[in-house]
């Protein structure tokens, strides 16, 4: 395993950095332009799953141990339900993002900001999750 | 400050919780975690039912952002009503579940469990307070997704098989629904269901309309397991989790039928499906089936789970026939027996629950004598069991009671003589398990130290129980408050 | 009937819509029915993302020039819409094919006839 595809394993340590980046460039020019947390989620869970493909579940799992990566899904998802709560106690609606900052224009940005912050998170680690538990299934 | 937001936090609390319960790991702490959120969500749905039957409908702007082109929580005595069901029962699920689950799973699933079923009650309790049709179809989804989990977690392996014959059905259904939610908003432009409502008068019967309507309907009726569409219940809840079973019994197909009042009468109208499609021609006869076929099904049974599920088909068929009557009356009864219904179904599969604890097996002939062995288990099954046929004094009778009465209102004794014929079956089935439990001898091979299942378990099934005897006594609460659901679809809609 | 050519993407939606069906209803091996419902929600995906394309709309993102001319924006809210429910079909996928991983573990076949007459020895 450890010579083959080489023309593969090069290719993808190259690539790697770039896909990433272009996930977080998708996460947080989502308010400008397309984009979003669900698109960059996938984006980034895709640079894994290519990772893991070409060299192997375990080495994957070192980098994303599957316990941590829960633990990460979780707080993506109570990310987004604790913004909606903090406008709750600032005196506004669930997730209203007017009462965030002082205007309501940075208010709806950095609310919006958060909470596709977090559903990136959460689909990001979600998407690594069902692969990893797809491929490491006839191991044990 | 805070009873303003209560629609919101009706639904955030559970869907905060559950990611929580995922992250606890331990059994205990998840479960007493939900047990917090469950009664939290009782008592949250308690007030705004009160305050609905007070002052009126309540709308909630999610974000701020005002209807029709925000998603608002619209909450009216109808679905004020399904929430206290959907609530009330998961509270009482909660603590059963404990040790009735720790006996079925593994330590290491417990977490999990906990935070599937609370998305369950996140999504069946968001399909009944929300005020979007699309938002609809997204609670509905996370309710289905969950309970697809939940049923799958059942020990025996056909768990999976039915879970998965589920999941292919009601994504079916729930497709259909998104077409049909599709084509109203390409007949209105607006997803909000009141703003529906609203200009779907005026556009009249066109054809994207009707086409809208037959999608709707026929995807409702499949979540809700109508006649000839049912086939994917008897096996997911024969097979799933005791506690699963119970609690989606009693509330998922109630909230189907939900769905499928709201679409009929608040998005269509009253008039639209009655006079100008006359579903009810349809609809009837289906109802008359499901009690009939349905009811002589579960006579056959030997499991005694499956002979409750095609007989929770056959008390669906009853609901069906208080719906499509289209009167006050018929709606009223409808209703009734969606509440009965889910007090005394989730209180008979807890029973059962009971049984399968101690026993290990809910085939009839494995109950033989346990009358004696387990005497307060049975008891509580022999009165769940009369509430389900409709002995007078009981919950089951003051359901049966409207339906006649709705159906001799239109002079249908054809019906009104099917709804008692499937009483008749109904004390066929419930007889055998009496027969079984109490007037054969154990058998010779029967494990001795059968006892009385634990006290965590009993109080939940005798609370439910006991509502099903106490709103067949006094039902100033389910009557009256489903009259006057009945009464604001009839006449406020549109 | 002299516009059927023009609303091919209808066409396309209710051939899509019955293939998947017809899958899930027609085969026995559990994979292929996941296969036909996944082409069944494309169809639906495909009706919504058609109804939001508006003739001659840009991407509903506010253009700072127009240069006085009026700009046609497609209508974002289907798209939306859609994106919603296509994570609702991935999550549905996801389990769906949890499920038969855990069926072929527990009967050693994903075909629907084989696992009855397991289940039928039983």
């Amino acid at each position: 395993m450890v010579q083959r595809h080489f023309i593969l394993r090069v290719t993808t340590k190259l690539l790697m950095p770039f896909i990433l980046l272009f996930a977080l460039y998708v996460q947080f020019h989502g308010d400008f332009g397309p984009g979003g947390g669900f698109q960059a989620g996938v984006i980034f869970g895709a640079g894994f799953v290519l990772y893991a493909l070409i060299y192997g579940v375990e080495a994957a799992e070192k980098v994303a141990p599957p316990g941590v990566i829960r633990v990460i899904m979780t707080l993506g998802l109570l990310l987004f339900v604790g913004v909606g709560y903090f406008g709750l106690f600032l005196g506004g609606a669930f997730l209203d993002y007017n009462v965030l900052a002082h205007d309501p224009v940075h208010g709806q940005h950095l609310g919006i900001t958060l909470v596709e912050l977090g559903v990136g998170i959460t689909v990001a680690a979600t998407m690594i999750t069902i692969f990893l538990s797809f491929a490491g299934r006839n191991r044990t | 400050m805070i009873a303003a937001h209560l629609p919101a936090l009706q639904i955030v609390i559970p869907l905060a919780a559950a990611p929580l319960c995922l992250l606890l790991r331990k059994g205990d702490l998840a479960w007493a975690l939900s047990l917090l959120v469950s009664l939290i969500a009782l008592a949250i749905s308690a007030v705004l039912l009160s305050q609905v039957l007070a002052h009126g409908p309540i709308s909630y702007e999610l974000g701020g952002w005002a209807p029709p082109w925000g998603i608002e929580y619209r909450i009216d005595v109808l679905n004020a009503f399904v929430l206290l069901i959907v609530a009330a029962i998961g509270a009482v699920t909660i603590p059963y579940a404990r040790r009735s689950i720790a006996d079925e799973l593994p330590e290491s699933q417990l977490g999990g469990f906990y935070t599937a079923l609370l998305l369950c009650l996140t999504g069946l309790l968001g399909v009944a307070i929300t005020g979007d049709a699309f938002n609809l179809f997204v609670f509905l989804e996370i309710s289905s997704l969950s309970s697809y989990v939940l049923i799958a977690m059942g020990r025996d392996r056909r768990a999976l098989t039915a879970a998965f014959q589920y999941l292919v059905m009601g994504t079916i259904g729930a497709t259909f629904i998104v077409i049909g939610i599709g084509l109203l908003y390409m007949a209105t432009g607006t997803l909000n269901m009141a703003d529906l409502g609203a200009r779907i008068p005026a556009l009249g019967a066109n054809r994207t309309i009707i086409v809208a309507f037959a999608f709707l309907t026929v995807g409702a009726t499949l979540k809700l397991a109508l006649f000839p569409l049912h086939f994917w219940l008897p096996n997911a809840y024969a097979y799933a989790p005791s506690a699963v079973t119970a609690f989606l019994a009693a509330t998922a197909t109630k909230v189907s039928i939900y769905i499928l009042l709201r679409f009929f009468y608040t998005i269509f109208g009253p008039a639209f499906q009655a006079e100008d499609l006359t579903l009810h021609s349809l609809f009837i006869p289906l109802a008359v089936i499901a009690v009939l076929v349905c009811s002589t099904v579960a006579i056959f049974q030997i499991n005694v789970k499956r002979m409750l599920a095609y007989s929770s088909i056959a008390q669906i068929g009853y609901m069906m026939i208080g719906v499509s009557f289209d009167t006050v009356t018929g709606l009223t009864a409808g209703m009734v027996h969606l509440f009965n219904h889910a007090v005394i179904k989730g209180g008979l599969f807890m029973a059962l629950g009971c049984i399968v604890l101690r026993v290990g097996t809910c085939q009839i002939d494995d109950l033989a004598g346990l009358g004696r062995r387990m005497p307060l288990t049975m008891f509580a099954f022999v009165l769940g069991g009369l509430s389900l046929i409709g002995v007078p004094l009981t919950a089951g009778f003051i359901s049966k009671w409207y339906l006649v009465q709705a159906a001799i209102e239109l002079d249908d004794w054809v019906v009104a003589a099917a709804i008692l014929g499937g009483s008749l079956l109904a004390v066929i089935y419930v007889w055998r398990v009496v027969e079984s439990a109490y007037l054969r001898p154990a058998p010779e091979n029967a494990p001795d130290e059968v006892s009385e299942a634990p006290w965590s378990m009993l109080v939940p099934t005798y609370i439910l129980i006991g509502a099903s005897i106490y709103f067949g006594v006094e039902t100033s609460l389910n009557v009256g408050v489903a009259r006057a659901a009945a009464q604001f679809l009839l006449g406020g809609a549109g | 009937m002299t516009n059927l050519p023009g609303l091919y993407n209808y066409w396309i939606v209710i051939v899509l819509m019955m293939t998947g069906f017809y899958v899930v209803i027609a085969r026995g091996n559990l994979i292929k029915k996941i296969v036909g419902l996944n082409i069944f929600q494309t169809s639906v995906f495909i009706l919504y993302i058609s109804m939001g394309k508006i003739d001659g709309g840009t991407a509903p993102i506010i253009v700072a020039d127009t240069g006085g001319a009026e700009v046609v924006y497609s209508n974002p809210l289907p798209h939306v819409l859609i994106l919603t429910a296509i994570v609702v079909g991935i999550a549905t996928t996801a389990l769906g094919l949890a499920l038969i991983v855990r069926i072929k573990e527990a009967y050693g076949t994903v075909e629907e006839d084989e696992i009855f007459a397991k289940d039928e020895q039983a």
